[in-house]
Protein backbone atom coordinates (compact mmCIF):
# COMPACT_ATOMS: atom_id res chain seq x y z
CA UNK A 1 0.00 0.00 0.00
CA UNK A 2 1.64 3.21 -0.84
CA UNK A 3 -0.05 6.18 0.53
CA UNK A 4 1.07 9.71 -0.81
CA UNK A 5 -0.98 12.92 1.28
CA UNK A 6 -0.84 16.70 -0.31
CA UNK A 7 2.74 15.93 -1.73
CA UNK A 8 4.28 19.13 -3.34
CA UNK A 9 7.90 19.47 -4.78
CA UNK A 10 8.52 22.97 -6.00
CA UNK A 11 12.20 23.55 -7.75
CA UNK A 12 13.45 27.18 -8.47
CA UNK A 13 10.58 28.37 -10.99
CA UNK A 14 8.41 25.05 -11.48
CA UNK A 15 6.22 23.16 -9.63
CA UNK A 16 6.64 19.03 -10.28
CA UNK A 17 4.55 18.02 -8.46
CA UNK A 18 1.37 20.29 -7.01
CA UNK A 19 -0.73 18.73 -3.48
CA UNK A 20 -1.31 15.31 -5.08
CA UNK A 21 -3.00 12.48 -2.70
CA UNK A 22 -3.26 9.14 -3.50
CA UNK A 23 -3.32 6.05 -2.56
CA UNK A 24 -2.34 2.68 -3.98
CA UNK A 25 -3.79 -0.57 -3.24
CA UNK A 26 -2.42 -4.11 -3.02
CA UNK A 27 -3.70 -7.14 -5.63
CA UNK A 28 -3.77 -4.80 -8.60
CA UNK A 29 -2.06 -3.24 -11.02
CA UNK A 30 -2.13 0.42 -10.88
CA UNK A 31 -0.87 2.75 -13.75
CA UNK A 32 0.07 5.91 -13.02
CA UNK A 33 -0.31 7.82 -16.29
CA UNK A 34 -0.08 11.21 -17.23
CA UNK A 35 1.64 13.47 -20.47
CA UNK A 36 5.72 14.17 -20.56
CA UNK A 37 6.56 16.54 -17.49
CA UNK A 38 3.33 15.74 -15.59
CA UNK A 39 5.70 15.01 -12.51
CA UNK A 40 5.21 11.01 -12.35
CA UNK A 41 9.29 10.57 -12.15
CA UNK A 42 9.58 13.33 -9.61
CA UNK A 43 6.48 11.60 -7.58
CA UNK A 44 8.14 8.29 -7.57
CA UNK A 45 10.80 9.52 -6.64
CA UNK A 46 9.67 11.30 -3.27
CA UNK A 47 7.93 8.02 -2.90
CA UNK A 48 11.15 6.40 -2.96
CA UNK A 49 13.06 8.95 -0.66
CA UNK A 50 15.48 9.73 -3.46
CA UNK A 51 14.11 13.60 -3.71
CA UNK A 52 13.17 15.45 -0.87
CA UNK A 53 9.22 16.77 -0.96
CA UNK A 54 8.56 20.56 -0.45
CA UNK A 55 5.92 19.54 1.55
CA UNK A 56 3.56 16.55 1.95
CA UNK A 57 4.56 12.61 2.81
CA UNK A 58 4.20 9.66 0.96
CA UNK A 59 4.33 6.49 2.94
CA UNK A 60 4.68 3.02 2.05
CA UNK A 61 3.06 0.32 4.33
CA UNK A 62 2.67 3.48 6.75
CA UNK A 63 6.43 4.17 6.65
CA UNK A 64 8.51 6.73 5.00
CA UNK A 65 11.03 4.76 2.53
CA UNK A 66 13.83 6.59 3.93
CA UNK A 67 13.51 5.41 7.47
CA UNK A 68 14.25 1.81 6.83
CA UNK A 69 17.78 0.87 6.74
CA UNK A 70 17.10 -1.96 4.01
CA UNK A 71 14.92 -1.56 1.15
CA UNK A 72 14.72 -4.23 -1.40
CA UNK A 73 12.95 -6.82 0.82
CA UNK A 74 10.39 -3.64 1.38
CA UNK A 75 10.09 -1.82 -2.29
CA UNK A 76 11.27 -3.24 -5.59
CA UNK A 77 11.94 -0.21 -8.09
CA UNK A 78 12.92 0.26 -11.35
CA UNK A 79 13.32 4.02 -11.69
CA UNK A 80 15.89 4.14 -15.01
CA UNK A 81 16.77 1.36 -16.80
CA UNK A 82 20.15 3.24 -17.15
CA UNK A 83 20.70 3.70 -13.23
CA UNK A 84 23.88 0.93 -13.46
CA UNK A 85 27.16 1.12 -14.18
CA UNK A 86 28.27 0.54 -17.18
CA UNK A 87 31.80 -1.36 -16.58
CA UNK A 88 29.95 -3.87 -14.32
CA UNK A 89 28.59 -7.29 -15.34
CA UNK A 90 24.72 -7.76 -14.85
CA UNK A 91 25.51 -10.43 -12.15
CA UNK A 92 28.26 -9.03 -10.65
CA UNK A 93 25.78 -5.69 -10.68
CA UNK A 94 23.16 -7.46 -8.76
CA UNK A 95 25.33 -9.84 -6.44
CA UNK A 96 26.68 -6.37 -4.96
CA UNK A 97 23.05 -5.39 -4.84
CA UNK A 98 21.97 -9.00 -3.05
CA UNK A 99 24.87 -8.55 -0.67
CA UNK A 100 24.03 -5.00 0.86
CA UNK A 101 20.32 -6.70 1.57
CA UNK A 102 21.91 -9.91 2.91
CA UNK A 103 19.93 -11.78 -0.05
CA UNK A 104 21.70 -15.20 -0.88
CA UNK A 105 23.89 -15.17 -4.72
CA UNK A 106 21.07 -17.66 -5.65
CA UNK A 107 18.16 -15.20 -5.90
CA UNK A 108 20.68 -13.24 -8.35
CA UNK A 109 20.42 -16.43 -10.52
CA UNK A 110 16.71 -16.73 -10.12
CA UNK A 111 15.85 -13.15 -11.06
CA UNK A 112 18.47 -13.24 -13.79
CA UNK A 113 16.52 -16.57 -15.21
CA UNK A 114 13.29 -14.95 -14.86
CA UNK A 115 14.09 -12.03 -16.80
CA UNK A 116 15.69 -14.45 -19.33
CA UNK A 117 19.23 -12.82 -19.02
CA UNK A 118 20.99 -15.73 -18.36
CA UNK A 119 23.18 -15.94 -20.60
CA UNK A 120 23.99 -12.59 -20.78
CA UNK A 121 24.44 -12.90 -17.08
CA UNK A 122 28.38 -12.03 -17.57
CA UNK A 123 28.04 -9.52 -19.98
CA UNK A 124 29.10 -5.81 -19.39
CA UNK A 125 26.04 -3.82 -18.84
CA UNK A 126 27.34 -0.87 -21.24
CA UNK A 127 26.92 -3.23 -23.76
CA UNK A 128 23.67 -4.23 -23.28
CA UNK A 129 20.55 -2.92 -25.10
CA UNK A 130 17.37 -0.61 -24.19
CA UNK A 131 15.76 -3.52 -23.59
CA UNK A 132 18.00 -5.83 -21.73
CA UNK A 133 18.84 -2.96 -19.37
CA UNK A 134 14.86 -2.82 -18.63
CA UNK A 135 14.94 -6.23 -17.99
CA UNK A 136 18.32 -5.81 -15.70
CA UNK A 137 15.76 -3.30 -13.70
CA UNK A 138 12.85 -5.56 -13.32
CA UNK A 139 15.58 -8.25 -12.02
CA UNK A 140 16.48 -5.63 -9.71
CA UNK A 141 13.02 -4.83 -8.37
CA UNK A 142 12.28 -8.56 -8.11
CA UNK A 143 15.40 -9.54 -6.18
CA UNK A 144 13.80 -9.08 -2.53
CA UNK A 145 10.48 -10.56 -3.43
CA UNK A 146 9.35 -7.24 -1.78
CA UNK A 147 5.08 -6.84 -1.58
CA UNK A 148 5.66 -3.11 -3.06
CA UNK A 149 6.80 -3.13 -6.60
CA UNK A 150 7.03 0.55 -8.77
CA UNK A 151 8.09 0.40 -12.43
CA UNK A 152 8.64 4.18 -14.42
CA UNK A 153 8.28 3.61 -17.97
CA UNK A 154 9.51 -0.15 -17.84
CA UNK A 155 7.72 -0.78 -21.83
CA UNK A 156 10.47 1.50 -23.26
CA UNK A 157 12.74 -0.08 -25.35
CA UNK A 158 11.34 -3.63 -25.10
CA UNK A 159 10.31 -5.87 -28.33
CA UNK A 160 6.94 -7.00 -28.71
CA UNK A 161 7.48 -10.16 -27.20
CA UNK A 162 9.33 -8.33 -23.94
CA UNK A 163 5.88 -6.16 -23.76
CA UNK A 164 3.80 -9.20 -23.38
CA UNK A 165 6.17 -11.24 -21.14
CA UNK A 166 5.94 -7.64 -18.99
CA UNK A 167 2.16 -7.26 -18.90
CA UNK A 168 1.87 -10.48 -17.57
CA UNK A 169 4.80 -10.20 -15.12
CA UNK A 170 2.67 -6.91 -13.91
CA UNK A 171 -0.34 -9.30 -13.59
CA UNK A 172 0.97 -12.14 -12.12
CA UNK A 173 2.83 -10.25 -9.42
CA UNK A 174 -0.52 -7.92 -8.65
CA UNK A 175 -2.34 -11.62 -8.14
CA UNK A 176 0.09 -12.67 -5.85
CA UNK A 177 -1.27 -9.82 -3.58
CA UNK A 178 1.39 -7.56 -4.29
CA UNK A 179 1.27 -3.33 -4.85
CA UNK A 180 1.95 -2.83 -8.74
CA UNK A 181 2.34 0.75 -9.61
CA UNK A 182 3.71 1.59 -13.35
CA UNK A 183 3.93 4.33 -14.65
CA UNK A 184 3.64 5.21 -18.60
CA UNK A 185 2.54 8.58 -20.54
CA UNK A 186 1.09 5.68 -23.30
CA UNK A 187 -2.37 5.48 -21.96
CA UNK A 188 -2.76 2.22 -24.89
CA UNK A 189 -0.22 0.35 -22.61
CA UNK A 190 -2.54 0.95 -19.50
CA UNK A 191 -5.66 -0.16 -21.52
CA UNK A 192 -4.09 -3.93 -21.82
CA UNK A 193 -2.17 -3.94 -17.99
CA UNK A 194 -4.04 -1.82 -15.35
CA UNK A 195 -6.82 -2.42 -13.57
CA UNK A 196 -6.88 1.07 -11.46
CA UNK A 197 -5.82 4.77 -12.72
CA UNK A 198 -4.11 7.50 -11.52
CA UNK A 199 -3.97 10.18 -14.10
CA UNK A 200 -1.88 13.51 -13.38
CA UNK A 201 -0.92 16.18 -15.53
CA UNK A 202 1.46 19.42 -14.39
CA UNK A 203 1.50 17.77 -11.50
CA UNK A 204 -1.97 17.57 -10.29
CA UNK A 205 -4.29 14.85 -9.80
CA UNK A 206 -6.85 14.49 -12.84
CA UNK A 207 -8.44 11.19 -12.07
CA UNK A 208 -7.86 7.98 -10.03
CA UNK A 209 -10.80 5.52 -10.55
CA UNK A 210 -10.93 2.00 -11.72
CA UNK A 211 -9.94 1.60 -15.67
CA UNK A 212 -13.56 0.81 -16.22
CA UNK A 213 -14.57 3.89 -15.10
CA UNK A 214 -12.39 6.30 -16.59
CA UNK A 215 -13.05 4.74 -19.87
CA UNK A 216 -16.83 5.32 -19.61
CA UNK A 217 -16.04 9.03 -18.63
CA UNK A 218 -16.76 10.04 -22.26
CA UNK A 219 -18.24 6.83 -23.70
CA UNK A 220 -18.76 9.21 -26.93
CA UNK A 221 -19.74 5.84 -29.30
CA UNK A 222 -19.36 6.44 -33.22
CA UNK A 223 -20.40 4.16 -35.80
CA UNK A 224 -18.49 3.79 -39.09
CA UNK A 225 -20.44 2.77 -42.40
CA UNK A 226 -19.06 1.84 -45.60
CA UNK A 227 -21.33 2.09 -48.65
CA UNK A 228 -21.11 2.75 -52.44
CA UNK A 229 -24.45 4.96 -51.63
CA UNK A 230 -22.95 7.38 -49.38
CA UNK A 231 -24.90 10.69 -50.44
CA UNK A 232 -28.24 8.96 -50.38
CA UNK A 233 -27.30 7.05 -46.99
CA UNK A 234 -25.86 10.68 -45.72
CA UNK A 235 -29.03 12.40 -45.89
CA UNK A 236 -30.85 9.68 -45.14
CA UNK A 237 -29.43 9.62 -41.65
CA UNK A 238 -28.99 13.35 -41.27
CA UNK A 239 -33.08 13.38 -41.57
CA UNK A 240 -33.15 11.33 -38.77
CA UNK A 241 -31.47 13.40 -36.49
CA UNK A 242 -27.96 11.91 -37.12
CA UNK A 243 -24.05 13.54 -37.28
CA UNK A 244 -22.45 12.26 -40.85
CA UNK A 245 -19.09 13.07 -41.41
CA UNK A 246 -17.62 11.65 -44.46
CA UNK A 247 -14.07 10.46 -44.26
CA UNK A 248 -11.16 10.98 -47.06
CA UNK A 249 -11.51 6.83 -47.89
CA UNK A 250 -15.20 7.07 -48.49
CA UNK A 251 -15.95 6.16 -45.14
CA UNK A 252 -18.72 7.96 -42.91
CA UNK A 253 -18.43 8.66 -38.83
CA UNK A 254 -21.94 8.55 -37.42
CA UNK A 255 -22.65 9.73 -33.97
CA UNK A 256 -26.71 9.73 -32.59
CA UNK A 257 -27.64 6.46 -34.34
CA UNK A 258 -27.12 3.27 -32.75
CA UNK A 259 -25.55 0.54 -35.47
CA UNK A 260 -28.82 -1.67 -35.61
CA UNK A 261 -30.78 1.81 -36.48
CA UNK A 262 -28.44 2.38 -39.17
CA UNK A 263 -29.00 -1.17 -40.38
CA UNK A 264 -32.79 -1.23 -39.98
CA UNK A 265 -32.92 2.19 -42.15
CA UNK A 266 -30.41 1.07 -45.26
CA UNK A 267 -32.42 -2.22 -45.68
CA UNK A 268 -35.53 -0.37 -45.43
CA UNK A 269 -34.23 1.63 -48.48
CA UNK A 270 -32.46 -0.91 -49.81
CA UNK A 271 -28.88 0.90 -49.66
CA UNK A 272 -26.12 -1.63 -49.55
CA UNK A 273 -24.18 -1.27 -46.59
CA UNK A 274 -20.40 -2.79 -47.10
CA UNK A 275 -19.24 -2.44 -43.44
CA UNK A 276 -20.72 -1.22 -39.96
CA UNK A 277 -18.81 -0.87 -36.75
CA UNK A 278 -19.30 0.63 -33.48
CA UNK A 279 -16.61 2.04 -31.92
CA UNK A 280 -15.94 3.26 -28.73
CA UNK A 281 -13.60 5.96 -28.16
CA UNK A 282 -10.30 4.64 -26.51
CA UNK A 283 -8.97 5.19 -23.57
CA UNK A 284 -6.01 7.30 -25.81
CA UNK A 285 -8.98 9.86 -26.61
CA UNK A 286 -10.18 10.24 -22.82
CA UNK A 287 -7.00 10.85 -21.71
CA UNK A 288 -6.30 13.09 -24.41
CA UNK A 289 -9.21 14.68 -23.67
CA UNK A 290 -8.57 15.02 -19.90
CA UNK A 291 -4.77 16.16 -19.93
CA UNK A 292 -5.43 18.49 -22.97
CA UNK A 293 -5.12 21.48 -20.67
CA UNK A 294 -2.55 20.08 -18.30
CA UNK A 295 0.29 19.43 -21.52
CA UNK A 296 3.45 20.80 -20.52
CA UNK A 297 5.01 19.89 -23.67
CA UNK A 298 3.00 20.80 -26.75
CA UNK A 299 4.01 20.50 -30.00
CA UNK A 300 3.59 23.62 -31.90
CA UNK A 301 3.61 25.64 -28.70
CA UNK A 302 3.43 29.27 -29.07
CA UNK A 303 5.32 30.79 -26.73
CA UNK B 1 7.12 -12.69 -0.46
CA UNK B 2 9.42 -12.02 2.51
CA UNK B 3 8.45 -9.07 4.90
CA UNK B 4 10.31 -10.69 7.20
CA UNK B 5 13.23 -8.15 8.00
CA UNK B 6 16.53 -9.64 8.95
CA UNK B 7 18.68 -7.36 10.91
CA UNK B 8 20.03 -4.68 8.96
CA UNK B 9 23.99 -5.81 9.19
CA UNK B 10 27.04 -2.89 8.68
CA UNK B 11 29.34 -5.70 6.78
CA UNK B 12 26.43 -6.31 4.12
CA UNK B 13 27.23 -2.82 3.39
CA UNK B 14 31.06 -3.75 3.25
CA UNK B 15 30.74 -6.38 1.05
CA UNK B 16 28.25 -4.75 -1.67
CA UNK B 17 30.83 -2.30 -1.66
CA UNK B 18 33.95 -4.83 -2.14
CA UNK B 19 31.86 -6.76 -4.58
CA UNK B 20 31.72 -3.17 -6.69
CA UNK B 21 35.18 -2.35 -6.34
CA UNK B 22 36.48 -5.15 -7.53
CA UNK B 23 34.16 -5.90 -10.47
CA UNK B 24 35.09 -3.19 -12.16
CA UNK B 25 38.17 -3.48 -14.55
CA UNK B 26 39.46 0.09 -13.91
CA UNK B 27 40.08 -0.95 -10.12
CA UNK B 28 42.87 -3.38 -11.46
CA UNK B 29 44.39 -1.45 -14.31
CA UNK B 30 44.41 2.07 -12.02
CA UNK B 31 46.42 0.14 -9.01
CA UNK B 32 48.72 -1.96 -11.25
CA UNK B 33 49.70 0.81 -13.31
CA UNK B 34 50.44 3.60 -10.20
CA UNK B 35 52.56 0.68 -8.45
CA UNK B 36 54.54 0.34 -11.42
CA UNK B 37 55.06 3.72 -12.08
CA UNK B 38 56.18 4.40 -8.46
CA UNK B 39 58.09 1.82 -7.53
CA UNK B 40 59.36 2.43 -11.10
CA UNK B 41 60.63 6.05 -10.57
CA UNK B 42 62.02 5.26 -7.30
CA UNK B 43 64.42 2.00 -8.38
CA UNK B 44 65.25 4.07 -11.36
CA UNK B 45 66.26 6.96 -9.36
CA UNK B 46 68.42 4.41 -6.92
CA UNK B 47 70.35 2.81 -10.31
CA UNK B 48 71.26 5.97 -11.90
CA UNK B 49 72.34 7.44 -7.81
CA UNK B 50 74.78 3.52 -8.07
CA UNK B 51 76.10 4.33 -11.48
CA UNK B 52 76.64 8.21 -10.49
CA UNK B 53 78.74 6.69 -7.25
CA UNK B 54 80.71 3.79 -9.15
CA UNK B 55 81.56 6.78 -11.83
CA UNK B 56 82.61 9.60 -9.43
CA UNK B 57 86.62 9.99 -7.97
CA UNK B 58 85.76 12.21 -4.95
CA UNK B 59 84.68 10.36 -1.92
CA UNK B 60 82.17 13.24 -0.89
CA UNK B 61 79.65 12.03 -3.62
CA UNK B 62 79.06 8.79 -1.69
CA UNK B 63 78.36 10.79 1.70
CA UNK B 64 76.38 13.27 -0.05
CA UNK B 65 73.65 11.22 -1.26
CA UNK B 66 70.58 10.59 0.86
CA UNK B 67 69.38 6.57 0.29
CA UNK B 68 66.43 7.58 1.57
CA UNK B 69 65.32 10.25 -0.62
CA UNK B 70 65.72 7.81 -3.67
CA UNK B 71 63.16 5.60 -1.79
CA UNK B 72 60.67 8.76 -1.24
CA UNK B 73 60.98 10.65 -4.46
CA UNK B 74 58.64 13.62 -4.48
CA UNK B 75 57.35 12.59 -7.93
CA UNK B 76 56.84 8.86 -7.55
CA UNK B 77 54.57 9.57 -4.51
CA UNK B 78 52.74 12.44 -6.07
CA UNK B 79 51.86 10.20 -9.06
CA UNK B 80 50.85 7.94 -6.57
CA UNK B 81 48.77 9.76 -4.37
CA UNK B 82 46.91 10.97 -7.51
CA UNK B 83 46.01 7.54 -8.42
CA UNK B 84 45.12 6.76 -4.94
CA UNK B 85 42.78 10.00 -5.01
CA UNK B 86 41.72 8.58 -8.22
CA UNK B 87 40.54 5.49 -6.78
CA UNK B 88 38.58 6.76 -4.23
CA UNK B 89 37.08 9.82 -6.34
CA UNK B 90 35.88 6.50 -9.16
CA UNK B 91 33.93 5.24 -6.30
CA UNK B 92 32.14 7.72 -5.20
CA UNK B 93 31.46 9.84 -8.96
CA UNK B 94 31.21 6.35 -10.55
CA UNK B 95 27.88 5.60 -8.93
CA UNK B 96 26.58 9.25 -9.39
CA UNK B 97 28.14 10.18 -13.09
CA UNK B 98 26.45 6.35 -14.11
CA UNK B 99 23.01 6.57 -11.88
CA UNK B 100 23.71 3.81 -10.37
CA UNK B 101 23.32 5.66 -6.92
CA UNK B 102 19.84 5.76 -7.08
CA UNK B 103 19.68 2.48 -7.75
CA UNK B 104 22.04 1.65 -4.61
CA UNK B 105 19.77 3.76 -2.44
CA UNK B 106 17.02 2.39 -3.53
CA UNK B 107 18.35 -0.95 -2.09
CA UNK B 108 19.77 1.10 0.84
CA UNK B 109 17.76 3.82 2.01
CA UNK B 110 20.19 4.64 5.03
CA UNK B 111 22.56 6.65 3.18
CA UNK B 112 25.15 7.26 5.68
CA UNK B 113 25.94 3.70 6.02
CA UNK B 114 26.44 3.24 2.44
CA UNK B 115 29.05 6.17 2.75
CA UNK B 116 30.53 4.64 5.50
CA UNK B 117 30.88 1.48 4.33
CA UNK B 118 32.68 2.59 1.24
CA UNK B 119 35.17 4.64 3.44
CA UNK B 120 35.74 1.68 5.15
CA UNK B 121 36.64 -0.86 2.11
CA UNK B 122 38.31 2.13 0.26
CA UNK B 123 40.63 3.04 3.30
CA UNK B 124 41.52 -1.18 4.11
CA UNK B 125 42.11 -1.40 0.18
CA UNK B 126 44.30 1.65 -0.28
CA UNK B 127 46.16 1.41 2.70
CA UNK B 128 46.95 -2.18 1.84
CA UNK B 129 48.23 -1.39 -1.48
CA UNK B 130 50.48 1.89 -0.24
CA UNK B 131 51.47 -0.62 2.14
CA UNK B 132 53.14 -2.83 -0.32
CA UNK B 133 54.15 0.51 -3.26
CA UNK B 134 55.61 1.75 0.16
CA UNK B 135 57.49 -1.04 1.51
CA UNK B 136 58.95 -2.57 -1.99
CA UNK B 137 60.06 1.16 -3.22
CA UNK B 138 62.03 1.14 0.29
CA UNK B 139 62.95 -2.28 -0.52
CA UNK B 140 64.20 -2.27 -3.89
CA UNK B 141 66.06 1.48 -3.55
CA UNK B 142 67.86 0.32 -0.82
CA UNK B 143 68.69 -3.36 -1.90
CA UNK B 144 70.22 -1.53 -4.81
CA UNK B 145 72.11 0.93 -2.68
CA UNK B 146 73.67 -1.54 -1.20
CA UNK B 147 75.88 -2.64 -3.96
CA UNK B 148 77.76 0.87 -2.74
CA UNK B 149 77.40 -0.53 1.07
CA UNK B 150 75.00 2.86 1.70
CA UNK B 151 71.79 0.70 1.51
CA UNK B 152 69.80 1.20 4.95
CA UNK B 153 67.26 -1.37 6.74
CA UNK B 154 64.23 -0.89 8.02
CA UNK B 155 65.72 -0.12 11.67
CA UNK B 156 67.82 2.64 10.15
CA UNK B 157 66.65 5.99 12.29
CA UNK B 158 63.41 7.20 10.63
CA UNK B 159 62.71 4.39 7.87
CA UNK B 160 59.89 2.72 9.62
CA UNK B 161 58.47 5.89 10.02
CA UNK B 162 59.34 6.72 6.11
CA UNK B 163 57.66 3.65 4.84
CA UNK B 164 54.64 4.29 6.93
CA UNK B 165 54.03 7.50 6.37
CA UNK B 166 54.04 6.91 3.07
CA UNK B 167 52.25 3.96 3.12
CA UNK B 168 49.37 6.08 5.06
CA UNK B 169 49.35 8.48 2.07
CA UNK B 170 48.03 6.48 -0.42
CA UNK B 171 44.57 6.19 1.85
CA UNK B 172 45.01 9.43 3.05
CA UNK B 173 44.72 10.28 -0.58
CA UNK B 174 41.71 7.65 -1.58
CA UNK B 175 39.50 9.58 1.08
CA UNK B 176 40.61 13.22 -0.13
CA UNK B 177 39.34 11.17 -3.71
CA UNK B 178 36.21 10.13 -2.12
CA UNK B 179 35.49 13.56 -0.81
CA UNK B 180 36.07 15.46 -4.29
CA UNK B 181 34.06 12.57 -5.71
CA UNK B 182 30.96 13.47 -3.13
CA UNK B 183 31.00 17.23 -3.66
CA UNK B 184 31.77 17.54 -7.41
CA UNK B 185 29.93 14.37 -8.75
CA UNK B 186 31.61 14.30 -12.31
CA UNK B 187 34.91 12.82 -13.85
CA UNK B 188 36.86 15.40 -15.07
CA UNK B 189 36.15 17.97 -12.59
CA UNK B 190 36.54 15.48 -9.50
CA UNK B 191 40.42 14.74 -10.90
CA UNK B 192 40.86 18.38 -11.88
CA UNK B 193 40.37 19.44 -8.22
CA UNK B 194 42.34 16.52 -6.94
CA UNK B 195 45.84 17.73 -8.57
CA UNK B 196 44.36 21.18 -7.48
CA UNK B 197 44.09 20.49 -3.88
CA UNK B 198 47.19 18.19 -3.23
CA UNK B 199 49.80 19.15 -5.94
CA UNK B 200 49.23 22.98 -6.78
CA UNK B 201 48.16 24.18 -3.55
CA UNK B 202 50.70 23.22 -1.29
CA UNK B 203 53.39 25.02 -4.18
CA UNK B 204 51.27 28.30 -3.61
CA UNK B 205 52.31 28.33 -0.07
CA UNK B 206 56.11 28.06 0.22
CA UNK B 207 58.58 30.06 0.60
CA UNK B 208 60.21 31.41 4.11
CA UNK B 209 59.58 35.05 3.32
CA UNK B 210 56.06 35.13 5.29
CA UNK B 211 55.58 32.70 8.19
CA UNK B 212 51.76 32.15 7.84
CA UNK B 213 52.30 31.31 4.16
CA UNK B 214 54.87 28.72 5.16
CA UNK B 215 52.41 27.68 8.27
CA UNK B 216 49.69 26.91 5.85
CA UNK B 217 51.60 24.98 3.17
CA UNK B 218 53.00 23.32 6.21
CA UNK B 219 49.51 22.01 6.71
CA UNK B 220 49.18 20.64 3.15
CA UNK B 221 49.43 16.37 2.47
CA UNK B 222 52.11 16.21 0.86
CA UNK B 223 54.38 18.74 2.48
CA UNK B 224 53.27 16.54 5.91
CA UNK B 225 54.15 13.38 3.99
CA UNK B 226 57.98 15.25 3.16
CA UNK B 227 58.50 15.79 6.75
CA UNK B 228 57.78 12.28 7.70
CA UNK B 229 60.12 10.54 4.60
CA UNK B 230 63.04 12.78 6.05
CA UNK B 231 66.28 11.30 6.80
CA UNK B 232 66.91 13.64 10.05
CA UNK B 233 69.79 11.64 10.19
CA UNK B 234 71.66 11.88 7.05
CA UNK B 235 73.87 15.34 6.55
CA UNK B 236 74.74 17.02 3.67
CA UNK B 237 78.12 18.30 3.68
CA UNK B 238 78.44 21.79 3.66
CA UNK B 239 79.97 23.83 1.48
CA UNK B 240 81.98 26.49 3.34
CA UNK B 241 80.43 30.33 3.02
CA UNK B 242 77.00 28.92 1.99
CA UNK B 243 73.85 28.53 4.26
CA UNK B 244 73.54 25.04 5.56
CA UNK B 245 71.63 23.19 3.39
CA UNK B 246 68.25 21.39 3.48
CA UNK B 247 67.77 23.84 6.92
CA UNK B 248 63.85 24.96 7.18
CA UNK B 249 63.14 28.37 9.04
CA UNK B 250 59.77 26.78 9.80
CA UNK B 251 59.86 23.24 9.30
CA UNK B 252 57.13 20.50 9.55
CA UNK B 253 57.57 18.92 12.52
CA UNK B 254 56.58 15.21 13.04
CA UNK B 255 53.92 15.91 15.56
CA UNK B 256 52.53 18.34 12.85
CA UNK B 257 52.88 16.32 9.77
CA UNK B 258 50.83 13.22 11.89
CA UNK B 259 48.50 16.16 12.92
CA UNK B 260 47.95 17.04 9.47
CA UNK B 261 47.29 13.37 7.93
CA UNK B 262 44.74 13.19 10.90
CA UNK B 263 43.10 15.90 10.33
CA UNK B 264 42.93 15.54 6.48
CA UNK B 265 41.81 11.97 7.01
CA UNK B 266 38.54 12.95 8.93
CA UNK B 267 37.87 16.37 7.47
CA UNK B 268 37.80 14.35 4.44
CA UNK B 269 35.36 11.32 5.96
CA UNK B 270 33.22 14.46 6.98
CA UNK B 271 32.60 16.09 4.05
CA UNK B 272 32.26 12.46 2.12
CA UNK B 273 29.24 11.88 4.18
CA UNK B 274 27.90 15.43 4.38
CA UNK B 275 27.64 15.51 0.69
CA UNK B 276 26.27 12.22 0.20
CA UNK B 277 23.44 12.03 2.62
CA UNK B 278 22.74 15.97 2.40
CA UNK B 279 22.26 16.53 -1.24
CA UNK B 280 19.58 14.29 -3.26
CA UNK B 281 21.18 12.23 -5.87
Amino acid sequence: MIEVNQLTRRYRKVTAVDGLSFSVRPGQVTGFLGPNGAGKSTTLRMILGLTEPTSGTATIDGRRFRDLPRGLRHVGALLDAGDVHGGRSARSHLWALAASNGLPRRRVDEVLAEVGLSSAARRRVGGFSLGMKQRLGIATALLGDPPVLLFDEPINGLDPEGVLWVRGLFQRLAAEGRTVFVSSHLMSEMENTADQLIVIGRGRLIAAEPLADFTARSAKQQVIVRTPDTATLTALLTAEGAMVSTHRDGSCAVTGLTAARIGQLAFDHRIMLHEVTTQTSSLEEVFMELTAGSVEYLAGDQR
Amino acid sequence: MTTTDTRARFRDLLAAEWIKLWSLRSTYGVLAAGALICVGITTNSARSNVALIARSTSPLQRTALDPMSAAFLDEAFQILGIVACSVGAITVFGEYASGLIRTTFTAVPARRPVVLAKVVVVTAIMLVFGAIVSATSFGATQAIYHQEHIGLSITAPGALRAVAGSALLAPLCALVGMALGGVIRHAAGTIVAAVGLLLFLPALFQGETYRWVKEIGNAMVFPAWQALVKNSAHQIPSIPGRPTPGVDKYPVTLTEAWIVFAAWAVAAVVVAVASVTRRDP
